[in-house]
């Protein structure tokens, strides 16, 4: 298939032109205060290089962390409507209770408590109150609120009270975005609420966002279906991301490991990202980052989001090299992107990492000659903590004492030439530079059940066929090729104190993109 | 002592450590008692010695599993109406409330209830950590009835119960608490002033206040580990304490079983030394061995902080490749008697190993 894989970053917009496994063109673009513009550059540069035709681009998938920028930066965001649907449980702690005052000043505090909700095990906690419900929305509508954020008491459970709300909050309010818990979190009914409305605030700016894709793919006269990167490393559709644009918080990322896990040709490998301020360490399982399994902050807010578990450390190709008295620092300073007027090799009066490696020999850029004063000493002691910096970071990443592959992606994976303890080979691929770009190209489809169930009554085996059948029929529903589908990870986590063996069960699948046609 | 708003996330902190890896997330009761404070005010806290030998004080206190009290919380009516059930039982209006157990969540629930309520909340608590069962109290020890008890959930239903051991209580309530959808608000052990006086471990939730603190001021100063150590050895009761482990999880295994989360974790040190130790956990942590020698042991507390910041980690959290470093930290002499082993020494939780005191390891 020919597509093209695009990662609108802050700083950056990278491209690939992929024809199946084979990279054919890729390029580095500064991202445009337009999205469209740099979308554009980046995508005219890499058709350029290839001779390849706009007619000939079969699909596009663009990862971007546009959203994330936005909510901590708090620019465009709506006011929100917020529903919880959970009396009489879940009532001593209101939505938005923590959240900085910064973020309420942009999102208002609307918000409306109402009876409905499930237990644990899906029995009904208690049924849906319409009428309150309906009295809310006609509430927001006089508000003039244009976005509504609903969540249910486990609704992660059983998600039909929700939909049900959806339906009358439509009918009352009319063209309005509506996000629903269950769509967007997990377990635990504040952070679950919290990215809820956190997906409501961005609801003009993601139409707008999605729109200047495809504005800048007509304009290329691109006419293939686009895709957009979520957190795990799978595809949503344009429209979907319109709805749950939250769900590219951590895409950025992903996208990076996936990347490298594409490059490599690994699935099961450690991934470190080093660029020139920090290293951010991953592992990947299966071709996917593991993901993190404790709450996350966002802009100041907690959330529950299904994130990559990154390590970040303060070691890149920039970091700063400091001699005292009794010992060497290295990081977590660094010169940043200025490395090529501040470090020595590059003419300034900086000792960073960088004039490490060229000093030591196995790095060769700049001029060498300005770093043949440092005594074999000091060399000798950089190197070597630069390794145990990186060999430290591995070892807190890694899940078993297996030994297991290192993939090193990012303009500072030049530091590293020595063994890595706990890793069987490094390995640092070609086109690393827009590892991104291409993580976002080989984006697959994934399906995610995420239910308590009594392995007492359905018995183990049974409870993980069940789950497993409704991921898969989620995921082709969504647009995966039924063959191509694959059991990524089985999550089992016992529950304390609940009875008949009830545990919190994850399954998720993913599986290639089925491409029926361009679209008209 | 005086607590503010922006205490409780110390409290909450110092509250995670002194549950030993379990007692609930106390995120959750921070957010609880932080939403009634600001719509009710900060109750007073108080000390055992105010209160009047006959006065009538109420424990309360949040029981059930920690996913379904993520999802939710408390609603507070159920927390005034398992005080008012107990008042109505006994014939006696609360003149205070007291936190059962100041490791974990509960820590936090009082707070809440004391405002909800406009009662004063007595600074101590039934066991100065966290434990699994609700015959694990000092109060139990020492003669005082676990019931009359009181259990409510959200829908306001209530039940009050008397058995004749809190074993027993302890069996019927953890049924009901399942029926009643797994998270559950009971108050237990009505008791007089005397016997708070007489039977309570006090001054812990300032002693919570001031391990968060210590660990706050700690990571402003570079290091954490060392602060938090120097200030346990401040207080009345934690103050043999000492870093038993510097490590790196190795290995992870759990189970449940009967309703608990058990397993071990196996660490390996960090300096090289091939020293191993092994943390056995049944909700909280209770034995750590080195290469099969005892280091510390329950009713002690055996507490996991990363090695860094300080931070305390649960049992629920702990992964392979985590760099703690465990502690080993006296209980309350109350904690430590012939009585009290009886009911939470090493036996209780089925372990054969026999107590020893930290300060004798």
């Amino acid at each position: 298939m020919m597509r093209i894989g695009v990662d609108v970053g802050g700083t950056n917009t990278d491209a690939a032109l992929m024809n199946g496994d084979q990279i054919l063109a890729s390029c580095k673009q500064a991202t445009s205060q337009n999205v469209s513009d740099g979308i554009i550059n980046a995508i005219t540069t890499v058709l350029d290089q290839s001779g390849i035709t706009p007619a000939q681009i079969q699909c596009v998938m663009i990862g971007t962390t546009h959203f994330t920028n936005a909510f901590v930066e708090r620019k465009n965001l709506l006011d929100v409507g917020i529903i919880r649907i959970c009396l009489p449980a879940a009532q001593g702690i209101p939505p938005l209770l923590d959240w900085p005052e910064d973020i309420l000043t942009e999102i208002g505090s609307h918000r409306y408590i109402i009876r409905g909700g499930y237990q644990f095990d899906g029995r009904i906690n208690s049924p849906l109150d319409e009428a309150a419900l309906i009295n809310a929305a006609h509430d927001l509508k006089n508000k003039g609120i244009k976005t509504v954020a609903i969540t249910g008491l486990f609704s992660t459970i059983n998600g039909k009270m929700e939909l049900r709300a959806e339906e009358l909050v439509r009918q009352i309010m009319g063209d309005v975005a509506i996000s629903l818990s269950h769509q967007v979190g997990r377990s635990g009914i504040l952070e679950r609420e919290n990215a809820t409305i956190m997906n409501a605030c961005l609801a003009d700016l993601s139409h707008d966002v999605v729109n200047a894709f495809r504005n800048a793919l007509d304009q290329l006269d691109i006419n293939a279906p686009f895709f957009i990167s979520q957190n795990d490393g799978t595809l949503m559709s344009a429209e979907y991301v319109e709805k749950y644009p939250v769900l590219t918080f951590a895409s950025g990322p992903t996208n990076s490991m996936r990347g490298a896990a594409y490059l490599s040709g690994l699935k099961d490998a450690l991934v470190a990202d080093i660029g020139g301020t920090t290293t951010d360490i991953g592992m990947l399982s299966n071709g996917f980052p593991r993901e993190s399994s404790v709450t996350v902050d966002i802009g100041g807010v907690r959330t529950n989001f299904r994130m990559p578990d990154v390590l970040a450390m303060g070691l890149g190709g920039g970091s700063l090299v400091k001699q005292h008295s009794d010992k060497l620092t290295i990081g977590p300073q660094s010169v940043g992107y200025q490395l090529l007027e501040k470090s020595l090799v590059f003419g300034g009066d900086t000792l960073t990492t960088s004039d490490i490696a060229v000093a030591a020999g196995y790095a060769d850029f700049g001029d060498k000659s300005r770093v043949e004063h440092l005594s074999e000493q000091l060399i000798e002691q950089a190197v070597s903590q630069i390794h145990q910096t990186l060999s430290d970071g591995v070892d807190r990443m890694k899940t078993s004492a297996t030994a297991l592959p290192l993939i090193l992606v990012g303009g500072g994976s030049v530091l590293i030439n020595r063994d890595i303890p706990g890793v069987s080979n490094i390995i640092i691929p070609e086109h690393a530079g827009v590892a991104n770009a291409i993580g976002a190209s080989i984006a697959q489809v994934a399906g995610e059940i995420d239910i308590v169930i009594s392995y007492d009554k359905v018995g183990r085996d049974n409870a993980i066929a069940q789950a497993k059948e409704q991921a898969i029929a989620q995921a082709i529903s969504l647009g995966a090729i039924k063959e191509s589908i694959v059991l990524l990870d089985i999550g089992e986590t016992p529950l304390a104190y609940a009875p008949d063996g009830a545990v919190r069960l994850r399954v998720k699948v993913a599986g290639d993109l089925y491409i029926t046609a361009n679209k008209a | 002592m005086k607590l503010s708003i922006a205490d409780l996330a110390n409290v909450a902190r110092g509250a995670a450590f002194l549950g030993t890896g379990g007692g609930g997330d106390p995120y959750i009761g921070r957010m609880l008692a932080t939403s009634a404070i600001q719509e009710f005010g900060m109750p007073q806290i108080i000390e055992p010695h105010e209160l009047d030998d006959d006065a009538t004080v109420y424990t309360i206190a949040m029981l059930g599993a920690p996913t379904v009290l993520s999802e939710k919380g408390a609603s507070g009516e159920d927390v005034d109406l398992a005080i008012k059930r107990i008042e109505q039982y006994m014939g006696k209006k609360a003149d205070a409330l007291i936190p059962i157990e100041i490791g974990g969540v509960n820590s936090m629930l009082p707070i809440m209830a004391a405002a909800r309520q406009n009662l004063p909340l007595v600074n101590a608590d039934g066991m100065g950590r966290a434990f699994p069962e609700i015959q694990m109290v000092t109060f139990n020890v020492y003669g005082v009835s676990c019931t009359p008890a009181s259990i409510t959930d959200e829908h306001l239903n209530s039940m009050v119960i008397e058995t004749g051991s809190a074993k027993r209580a302890e069996d019927l309530v953890r049924v009901t608490s399942i029926e009643m959808g797994c998270s559950v608000i009971m108050s237990s052990y009505p008791l007089t002033g005397k016997q708070v006086k007489d039977y309570a471990v006090h001054g812990t939730l300032t002693m919570a206040l001031e391990i968060g603190q210590a660990i706050e001021r700690g990571r402003k100063e570079g290091e954490p580990v060392e602060s938090l150590v120097n200030y346990l050895r401040t207080t009345p009761y934690y103050n043999q304490c000492k870093v038993i482990f510097d490590g790196k999880i190795t290995d992870l295994r759990r189970e449940t079983s009967e309703g608990f989360t058990q397993g071990h974790c196996l660490l390996s040190a960090l300096d090289g030394s091939g020293k191993t130790l092994e943390v056995t956990f049944q909700n909280e942590f209770l034995i750590a061995k080195e290469d099969g020698v005892v280091r510390a042991i329950v009713p002690d507390l055996v507490c996991m902080v990363d090695r860094e910041t300080a931070e305390p980690i649960p049992v629920d959290a702990l992964k392979y490749g985590q760099r703690l470093k465990v502690l080993g930290v006296s209980a309350a002499p109350i904690m430590r008697t012939k009585e009290s082993l009886a009911v939470f020494g090493p036996q209780a939780f089925g372990l054969d190993e026999e107590f020893v005191a930290i300060e004798d390891l």
